[in-house]
């Protein structure tokens, strides 16, 4: 995100200027209603979720178990923290090392670096739904893992990979040369300066990656929905089927029985969601910064 | 002594540290060796001992390297393993089929055996378009505001809302469609021109989309329109145009190269989507009539069988992904070419 809004475009100066033409006041009136508009919708949807929402959060709705008649939602937000933690656990690791590969190990002109790039751009751009029959094939059909928990974080650990990737390279890249040459002159190896230079100072902008693959797990639901099934109970191991919030979501809206908890669950998701995020913009503005 | 070592090694230790490190790299690690093996123990050993520990860490580096690359090789490996698995148990549908009839067959009906995926991609190519002739003007202009009209404060306030747009779940916004959107399309269709409509139609889908790509096109078109160099805006200032005039005369079109790459990054999200369409496009296999008919989209064809199918009907819905797969490269392919002039 550039910053640098620059001083004279923004200026009150230029921005008023004394005399104006019909068309420069009709531009000026179009881009405040895109403005305007861009913004409301947001704050329309997001109010409007939480007016509906939060008069229907009733205790029940946190019963430890799920049931038809009772359609508590504590279950599935289990199931998300947990798919979401076995996720992070594989995809970290991964896209961590690979950052790290690729900024402080590959050459410049490795061929490599290339096609890590290429894949990975590839990766970001498939839609869930393709993922999510990726997973069905895969873990769920070919390994013969059945609709689980384990399928479903690895089906989102992939998904995931190339975002933790590509902030913790920007977070890598963004440590001045001078630590680096610090360190190797100091005599320290290039493990070493990664394990104990590089990755210090890199860790609120990697922090910042993995809070936004979390929020993109807790939102997920195409991808988890033939991977790790819908079935409302806490797993018992790796190997079970599990519903997370947004699948939860999904299949009370689908079914349309329960308005009210739906707008109720709909709160907690969101919620959930806009604080991750939130968290996450908040360390890259601080990162940015310091 | 240890110290003199080091310091002897030092100016060739700090080369930039850009440079490639496998085996060519070796007086590096050779040189942080006895550091590695931490000084205390170091400096009481025999003279002839240090061998020892040198090697280690000279493995040490080794083994980091390998297992950074494996995990840098994991990208390429689940491109490789994502492309097989569904172009393997794909194709063969589409061959059984026949590619021709699969493609533009207008009948899906695989209780009768009859796989015509047509009226989804239609349904996916009317959506899309709704959704950026919708939702680009809208986001171009307040990328536009953002970073040539707003104040500083207000850029402080209206961007991490847009970026939390971006957060809010497809199933929050599927939601929000069904129980706002049809209701309000359904009623305003039925008293302003008498038709009795269901609701769930491609023009509320495309609504749906519209506000959900928003985020996309605003910070892409931001980032482009910030990265034109401010003589442009200057030169066309001190030649007497009006600050409106600067902005869409001389910075939008400067910008261009980087919008399309927005509005092409939208495309991609919007015929990728998948749950916020299909709650409220309504899903029929029939070719639509009009924008308040309901369709489908490739997306929802594959989420809403795909739980019961067997056999050729479920070859048939995973060869629809690979239709779309093919779509997204495409767009991806196309996004690489714009964003190489664009520089973003």
């Amino acid at each position: 995100m550039s910053q640098a809004i620059s001083p004279t475009i923004n200026s009150r100066l230029t921005r008023r200027t004394r005399s104006r033409s019909i068309g420069a006041w009709i531009l000026r009136l179009l881009v405040y209603l895109g403005a305007l508009l861009s913004v409301g919708v947001l704050l329309f949807i997001v109010v409007y979720i939480l007016i509906m929402g939060i008069p229907h959060l009733s205790p029940a709705l946190f019963d430890p178990v799920y049931n038809s008649t009772n359609v508590s939602l504590m279950p599935a937000l289990a199931n998300t923290l947990l798919i979401t933690l076995v996720a992070l656990v594989i995809a970290v690791p991964l896209g961590l090392g690979a950052a790290i590969y690729l900024t402080e190990y590959a050459g410049r002109k490795n061929r490599i670096v290339g096609a890590v790039r290429v894949t990975a751009e590839t990766l970001s751009g498939i839609p869930s739904i393709v993922y999510g029959l990726f997973g069905l094939l895969f873990f769920v059909t070919y390994l013969n893992w059945r609709m689980s928990l384990i399928s479903g974080a690895l089906t989102l650990a992939i998904m995931i990979l190339p975002l933790i990737m590509r902030t913790s390279e920007e977070a890598l890249k963004a440590v001045p040369d001078l630590y680096r040459e610090g360190s190797f002159g100091l005599g320290a190896g290039r493990l070493r300066t990664v394990l104990r230079v590089l990755l210090p100072s890199a860790t609120p902008g990697i922090l910042a990656g993995i809070l936004l693959g979390i929020g993109r797990i807790v939102g997920e639901s195409a991808a988890l929905i033939y991977t790790a099934g819908t079935v409302a109970e806490i797993p018992s191991g790796l190997f079970d089927s599990t519903r997370t919030l947004s699948v939860h979501m999904y299949v009370l809206a689908s079914e349309g029985l329960h308005v009210e908890q739906t707008y109720a669950t709909a709160v907690v998701l969101l919620l959930l969601v806009l604080i991750i995020n939130t968290l996450a913009a908040t360390l890259v503005r601080r990162f940015a910064k310091g | 002594m240890l110290g003199k070592l080091i310091l002897s090694f030092l100016p060739r230790a700090s080369t930039p540290s850009g440079e490639p490190s496998s085996s060519e790299n070796s007086p590096l690690p050779a040189a942080t060796a006895p550091s590695e093996a931490s000084p205390s123990p170091g400096a009481s050993l025999p003279p002839g001992a240090p061998q020892k520990p040198k090697v280690s860490g000279a493995l040490k580096e080794k083994l980091a390297h390998i297992v950074f690359f494996i995990a840098a090789s994991i990208c390429i490996v689940a491109v490789v393993l994502i492309c097989f698995f569904l172009f393997a148990n794909g194709v063969p549908a589409i061959v059984q089929i026949g590619l021709p009839e699969f493609l533009t067959g207008d009948v899906w009906r695989p209780s009768s055996g009859e796989y015509g995926i047509f009226p989804m991609i239609l349904g996916s190519l009317y959506v899309t378009a709704g959704a950026i002739v919708l939702g680009v003007p809208i986001g171009i202009l307040c990328a536009i505001y953002l970073s040539t009209f707003a104040s500083r404060r207000s850029v402080r306030l209206v961007q991490p809302g847009i970026e939390l747009l971006a957060g809010i779940p497809s199933v929050v916004y599927g939601f929000f469609g069904l129980v706002v959107l049809v209701p309000l399309i359904r009623v305003f269709f039925d008293s302003f021109f008498g038709m009795h409509i269901q609701g769930m139609s491609i023009l509320t889908a495309a609504i749906i989309l519209a506000i959900m790509i928003l985020p996309t096109i605003i910070t892409i078109s931001k980032a482009a329109i910030d990265a034109v160099p401010e003589s442009y805006y200057e030169g066309a200032l001190a030649l007497g145009a009006e600050h409106e005039r600067c902005v869409f005369r001389v910075m939008v079109p400067a910008a261009l190269s980087g919008i399309m790459a927005a509005i092409i990054l939208g495309v991609g999200r919007a015929i990728g989507e998948t749950m916020a369409v299909v709650m409220v496009v309504g899903n029929q296999t029939h070719i639509p009539d009009s924008l308040l008919d309901g369709a489908r989209t490739l997306t929802g064809n594959i989420v809403l069988e795909m739980g019961y199918a067997a056999d050729l009907h479920r070859e048939a819905l995973i060869a629809t992904a690979v239709v779309l797969f093919v779509f997204i490269l495409l767009i991806n392919l196309l996004f690489n070419v714009v964003k190489r002039g664009a520089k973003i």
